[in-house]
């Protein structure tokens, strides 16, 4: 059992951060230990935000709030829900398909850049992202943005912590923007279609002046795992429309008269559009208890078909799609076989995919995230050390 | 007005000039080099005239390799390089030195693909912003992000600088609509970052190499987000009788969950220069006038603009005039996106790009009037209230040097007054040379060692657009 640091303060965690640096020791970083991918490698020991926790500043007007990064994610999203404010980017809980427990924290969020369907058009947690607090490998606290929407002074390190799976600092506190709770929202289902109709339909969709806010495609093999069954029978290509209920009504006319040639087209009204969108954002299907290999591939939305095809044929696979297509939920009836699933990504234009859950074992031989060209793999070591010089935060991602 | 320090050039580079010239005539086409020093003239300054260095030459590369080995070669020999897109910029990011090879992307301004299934455009770093939109506009989308120089502007500038505009209140600005850059490294080396993908594998070095001011590379090919464009726009005129009910009508339309594309803010004087330029049909007899665009249908426009116009009501508004026609609305816009052209008109003008929380507004806005005043200058406001981006335009004589050196004076205590009000020095402008040597007042020491360190990491030897960004006294030695 390795140690699990938990500063009570951001000066005890520089403090923590510089003895470590003494001794060489590594850390690795963990906010709610829900991903499984910050196991402490041996002779590493944990260092948890856990008791950096509560909202710091919360302001309604401007939309914004200011939280300590080990704040959970339910107190965050609570107090929001009291003032009919929201995440723009729909932040994931993965526990059920990865069969963790624990309890996900705003800095998971923005260290994991964990974002949801509304991704595609409202932009991911880095997105919403406007400042951040940390401790770096120097054990030296830094803040690098702000609490403004534009702000464009000096680098953009926001960005570089936002997704960075801890391999270059500590976040201590986050300042993120909000937005309203849409009024209404509805779902256009469309019956029957099978991937490739789909990305056509999608793709129809998007070119809309109708503001879809969610588009994804649930294959049969999935369909009947959401909502409780509420969907028609076939394939169900799904699309969101949120906002004014009377802007939402004339919206879904039109969406779903143009839908109408593509297939059978039904309506879900706001609580099961609420349940539905729940669970493609945090992969119900396929929260099933296994340790089948499970796959988040981000993709071009016209390629997601493509790759999934080609599998097919050479390998047991089950998918669905989020983001028009772009992001491909998969899994592997039992090897990962990540080597042939990098080559089809390469071969339709390029991606990446991140292995989020496998055998321990498995997890642990397998290149979780995406190999990167050797060039920016260069780049990307140059500027982990620029943060951590002795590479005291390890990190599956960098270096 | 030349207070704003440049690095000294380094005289091992001055002294091979001729030696340089040559090379870099080897390196590139005929044509694609410019030497003499009358011709290099035009590249000494950008939008931010006050300050002019001419450059050693500019190289005008037709191809990303060609880039690539210039950028090798004066990495070689330690040959500072200057990035410049269509010289727009307000903040000086374009501004070269003497012993600089600018590397000017005028000649790479082809689209390369344009993938409406997949909304993306992949385009050469020196196509115009505006360019963008126009080659998708009759299939029916737009490339959201829109600087005032949209006509002129490169996407090159505007990933260096992060360029915003009016419509960033829905569309966020240039990092959130840009997916993958073909970026070449001061070494010559070429990397991709990004894709057709929404998401990137490993660090997030897109997110910083966008709003880097040319000083971690050099983007040659950018592939952008395109936005089916929206049914229609309709832009309406609300007057108040005071900036502070103005300032908190904002406020509350933003809190109640209507997104308007935009919110612009003009005070009494900025709409007196710009109804005298563009006869858009402003309102006279009021202090301070909001121009609120919303989209959509017909029908959700009216519901939109029924509920923030009953916000307005709660806030004493004096005047509201909706655009009766696509070209009134055109009119109300071209007053607006003409402000600072129009102002130039009367005066000389410094204009400031602080941000400020949106609660700050009309705090920030008395106190930009009570420092111009203490300088006894004038200032017109026009800016993007909806996301707090102020846009002071502080009025002098530039033939008054000690005028020029009070409205820069005025300009510095407006900035440091964004600062201290929870804000920061720039919103879409960027630092350049302009806001430098105030990087200390928004950064503590340790922060900026921070971002010099990322710098490092893309520059070791600082050699891209070195006198930018960072204050000159306590940078790393190189």
């Amino acid at each position: 059992m390795t140690p699990i640091h938990e500063p009570l303060s951001e000066e005890a965690a520089a403090r923590l951060v510089q003895v470590a640096a003494l001794s060489r020791t590594p850390l690795a970083i963990r906010g709610g230990g829900t991903r499984g991918l910050a196991a402490a490698p041996d002779g590493a020991e944990t260092l948890s935000t856990r008791g950096l926790a509560g909202i710091v500043a919360y302001n309604p007007a401007e939309m914004t709030m200011t939280a300590r990064a080990g704040t959970p994610l339910e107190v965050v999203e609570a107090a929001l829900a009291e003032k009919r404010q929201m995440l723009a980017f729909e932040p994931c809980d993965l526990r059920g398909a990865l069969g963790s427990s624990g309890i996900p924290t705003i800095g998971g969020v923005f260290a994991t850049n964990a974002s949801g369907p509304r991704r595609f058009v409202a932009g991911a947690a880095r997105d919403s992202l406007l400042g951040v607090r940390f401790v770096n490998g120097r054990g030296e606290v830094v803040k690098a943005g702000g609490r403004v929407m534009k702000n464009v002074t000096g680098l953009d390190l926001v960005k570089l912590l936002a997704g960075s799976h801890g391999a270059l600092a500590l976040m201590t506190e986050v300042t993120f923007r909000l937005l309203p709770v849409p009024e209404t929202a509805t779902t256009i289902v469309v019956s029957g279609l099978n991937d490739a109709e789909a990305a056509a339909a999608m793709a129809t969709a998007m070119a809309m002046s109708v503001e879809v806010s969610g588009a994804a495609h649930l294959p049969e093999s999935v369909r009947g795992r959401f909502a409780g069954g509420a969907l028609p029978d076939g394939t169900a290509t799904v699309l969101r429309l949120e906002g004014l209920a009377a802007s939402v009504a004339v919206r879904s006319q039109k969406l779903a008269a143009s839908m109408a040639r593509f297939g059978a087209v039904t309506h879900l009204d706001a609580e099961t559009t609420a349940r539905l969108w729940r669970e493609i954002r945090d992969v119900a299907p396929y929260a099933d208890g296994t340790p089948r290999p499970l796959w988040r591939v981000s993709i071009a939305p016209t390629a997601g078909h493509q790759l999934v095809a080609a599998l097919r044929l050479e390998a047991g696979v089950d998918a669905f799609y989020d983001w028009q297509g772009g992001l491909v939920w998969l899994r592997m009836e039992a090897d990962p076989e990540a080597a042939l699933l990098r080559r089809y990504v390469k071969a339709v234009g390029g991606g990446h995919a991140t292995l989020l859950r496998a055998r321990p074992e498995v997890l642990a031989a397998t290149a979780v995230f995406e190999p990167q060209a050797e060039a920016v793999a260069a780049l990307s070591a140059r500027v982990k050390a620029s943060f951590d010089p002795a590479g005291l935060f390890v990190s599956r991602m960098v270096g | 007005m030349d207070q704003i320090g440049f690095l000294e050039p380094r005289p091992a580079v001055l002294a091979r000039r001729r030696e340089i010239v040559a090379d870099l005539l080897d390196l590139l086409p005929e044509g694609c080099l410019v030497h003499e020093p009358r011709e290099l003239v035009p590249f000494e300054t950008d939008a931010f005239v006050s300050y002019r260095r001419v450059p050693l030459a500019v190289a005008l590369p037709e191809t990303t390799a060609q880039v690539a080995a210039v950028l090798k070669y004066c990495h070689r020999y330690g040959v500072p390089v200057v990035p410049r897109g269509a010289g727009t910029s307000l903040s000086g990011g374009a501004i070269p030195q003497e012993d600089a090879v600018v590397v000017g992307l005028s000649k790479m301004a082809r689209i390369l693909e344009v993938d409406f299934a997949n909304r993306t455009a992949t385009v050469q770093a020196g196509v115009t912003n505006l360019a963008i939109s126009d080659a998708v506009t009759a299939d029916g989308y737009f490339y959201a992000p829109d600087p005032s120089s949209q006509l002129a502007c490169t996407i090159g500038g505007n990933i260096g600088m992060n360029s915003g505009g009016a419509h960033c209140l829905k569309y966020g600005v240039t990092t959130n609509n840009l997916l993958g850059v073909k970026l070449v490294l001061i070494d010559g080396t070429i990397v991709e970052l990004g894709g057709k993908a929404l998401d990137a594998g490993g660090l997030d070095l897109l997110g910083v190499v966008c709003g880097g001011e040319g000083q971690l590379g050099i983007v040659t090919e950018a592939t952008v987000r395109l936005i089916a464009r929206p049914e229609g726009a309709r832009p309406v005129l609300f007057g108040f009788d005071s900036s502070e009910e103005a300032g908190a009508c904002v406020a509350d339309v933003i809190g109640s969950g209507i997104i308007p594309v935009a919110i612009e803010f003009m005070d009494k004087p900025a709409i007196e220069i710009c109804e005298a330029f563009a006869g858009a049909g402003y309102p006279m007899d009021v202090e301070a006038l909001l121009i609120v665009e919303v989209e959509g249908s017909e029908a959700e426009m009216d519901a939109m603009l029924a509920s923030i116009i009953e916000i307005a009501r709660r806030h004493g508004v004096k005047v509201v005039k909706e655009s009766q026609s696509a070209t009134e609305a055109a009119l109300i816009w071209k007053g607006r996106k003409s402000a600072f052209g129009a102002t130039g008109r009367i005066a000389d003008y410094i204009c400031m790009d602080g941000t400020v929380p949106l609660g700050q507004l009309p705090h920030v806005l008395r106190g930009t009037a009570e420092i111009v005043e203490k300088y006894g200058l004038r200032v017109a406001n026009v800016f993007h209230a909806g996301d707090g981006n102020m846009h002071p335009l502080i009025l002098f004589n530039a033939n008054d040097p000690e005028d020029a050196a009070r409205a820069e004076a005025a300009g510095n205590d407006i900035l440091k007054l964004c600062v201290d009000a929870g804000g920061c020095l720039t919103g879409e402008h960027g630092v350049g040379i302009e806001k430098r040597d105030l990087m200390r007042h928004q950064y503590a020491d340790v922060d900026l060692a921070q971002q010099m360190a990322v710098r490092a990491a893309f520059d070791p030897q600082w050699l891209l657009n070195p006198s930018k960004v960072f204050p000159l006294e306590g940078r790393p030695a190189a």
